[in-house]
Order: C-alpha cells, then structure tokens, then sequence
C-alpha cells in the first residue's frame, strides 16, 4: 500500500524558498499568484503491518520537524 | 591537565579535521575521533564537539538524520549528565533536531549560501563557553551555511532571552535569524549551539584568534571544576 506524507511549513513560519518561487512565477510573466509555500511529499511504500500510530509516530519523530512543520498523512487507495 | 575530547564525524561532516584541530591547539590534548555509527562514546569525556558540514547530504533538513545516528543517543544522554556539548554550524543543526537545544535552522532568508567573516556580540559571558570573553565584547568569527536563520517561536525566544541562553548574536542581520540570534545555549547551560565557526579563529595564521576564548574557556571551567 501506498501512503503520501505531505509535510508544510507552519502558519507564520516564513518561506523565503516559496518567496523566490513566487518572485520566479512572476518572471513568467504570470501574474495573480497571491502566495507560494513549499513543502515536500513523501511517499511509502508500507505492507499492512504499520499501524496508523506508527505512521504518525515517523511523521511526527522524522518526516516532519514539528517545531516548524505540519503534516498530513493520505492512505493511498489499493 | 589532560584535556578529554571527542570530535563526532559523521557522513558528510568536513570541519571535523578544523575541530580537532582547534581542540588540541589550545588543550594540548589530541581529542578521541567517533564515528556515527558507534553506540558509545568513549568514557569520562569532558568536552564532546560536533563538527559542521553536511551531514547525510543534509537530507530531509539539515542535521536531521544525523540526529538519529546512533552516536547521539549517547551525545544526548552524556548532555543530560552534565558533559559540556559544542555543535558548530552542521553540528548545531544536529542539536536541534536533537532536541538538545530549541528552535530550528531554516534556509537562510536571502537563498544564498553565506560564507564571510561577521561580527558577533558576545550577549551572556557567565557560561561554561563564553567565560574568558567580556560582556559584549564584538568579536569576529566565519560563517560558512545555508540553513542558519534561527526560528523559534515568540515565547521561546523570550525564555531564551530571559535566562540569558542567548550566547552570541549578529552584529547585523547576517541570514534572517529571529532577534539576530547566533548561538544558544541549554537550560543548564552545558550544552551550546552556534553557526559561527569558533575553530577557524584560533591563531594569527587563520586571520585572527577571537575563537581561541570559547575554548578556553571550557578548559578553564574544567581546571576549576
């Protein structure tokens, strides 16, 4: 089973890469692009003995670094 | 006095060879080498240094996997026992993600990597780390990183600032640091993080000598311990 560890920067944290981004969006010639946050996806490849709790567990304790990130956890359907 | 040291290498890590160096220059001691992947430190330490570089390729974020390598299991407990614990630069990364110490490094507000001298204020000279400087004192140290803006959020940076575990901090905005914040220090003040490289300031030769303190002093609380 697959399952997406999708990890962004808190509210407040300031983003000086999705800054950059955004400024490179706008060299595009693309304009109304109000914001840019990045982040990072991690995908598992996990059997069915990892629990949820453990899933949250490495999200919490590595994937993320919580003093400055959130994450979300999907289930990818079989 | 013999002076008993410890230099962490871990995959990536390149000023560990400047640490060791800086440690023996001024403790006429050669400091023991570990390697990551050890599950023990060597015995009686009285200084654990944990060099800068790019540890792991600085997968995930900066100092991340290193510390979850097995030697720091070890760092944190001898931290926990009191052992005097210096991260430079990639080794401050590893503190924090450690948990040893508050905050996070994020990449640097301007994108570029910064590598130049800077001038620091020396904020708390009463710790293990910073005793043979003067209060205030402007002192000039390399910084060489990517990932050296500060964070914490408000209430941290104020307990930090109220129990004087700020240990060094820019004398201008060298990266987007909050409150211009160089160097922090534990609760019990045995533990020190900094991004500024203290162990390329040793002797005349490197362009100046204003990191030889930081390392004096260590020696010297150790002689008066």
């Amino acid at each position: 089973m697959k399952v997406r560890v999708y990890v962004s920067l808190k509210n407040g944290v300031l983003d000086p890469q999705g800054r950059a981004i955004h400024h490179a969006i706008e060299g595009l010639g693309i304009h109304g692009v109000k914001d840019v946050r990045a982040g990072k996806m991690l995908e598992l490849e996990v059997d069915e003995t990892v629990t949820d709790a453990q899933l949250e567990d490495m999200a919490s304790k590595l994937l993320a670094n919580m003093v400055i990130e959130n994450y979300r956890i999907e289930r990818q359907p079989a | 006095m013999s002076f008993r040291s410890a230099v962490i290498t871990f995959p990536g890590s390149n000023c560990d060879r400047d640490m060791a160096d800086a440690l023996e220059k001024v403790s006429g001691s050669a400091p023991l080498r570990v390697w990551h992947g050890d599950a023990d430190l060597p015995d009686n330490l009285d200084f654990i240094a944990l060099p800068g570089g790019f540890s792991y390729g600085d997968y995930l974020r900066s100092g991340a996997m290193a510390a979850r390598s097995p030697v720091m299991r070890a760092v944190v407990d001898a931290a926990n026992r009191g052992v005097p614990v210096l991260g430079v630069c990639n080794g401050f990364q590893v503190l924090t993600e450690s948990g040893l110490l508050p905050g996070a490094l994020m990449r640097n507000a301007g994108i570029t990597f910064v590598c130049r001298d800077v001038a620091l204020t020396v904020d708390n000279n009463q710790s293990l780390f910073t005793s043979r400087y003067a209060q205030g004192q402007r002192i000039v140290i390399p910084v060489a990183h990517h990932d050296g803006n500060y964070f914490a959020d408000a209430e941290t940076l104020d307990r930090l600032e109220g129990e004087g575990r700020v240990a060094f901090r820019y004398a201008e905005d060298v990266n987007g640091s909050a409150r211009q914040i160089a160097g922090v220090l534990n609760a019990a003040g045995n533990v020190l993080g900094m991004m500024p490289h203290p162990e390329r300031m040793i002797e005349a030769e490197q362009g100046g000598s204003d990191g030889r303190a930081l390392f004096e002093s260590a020696l010297n609380a150790l002689a008066s311990a």
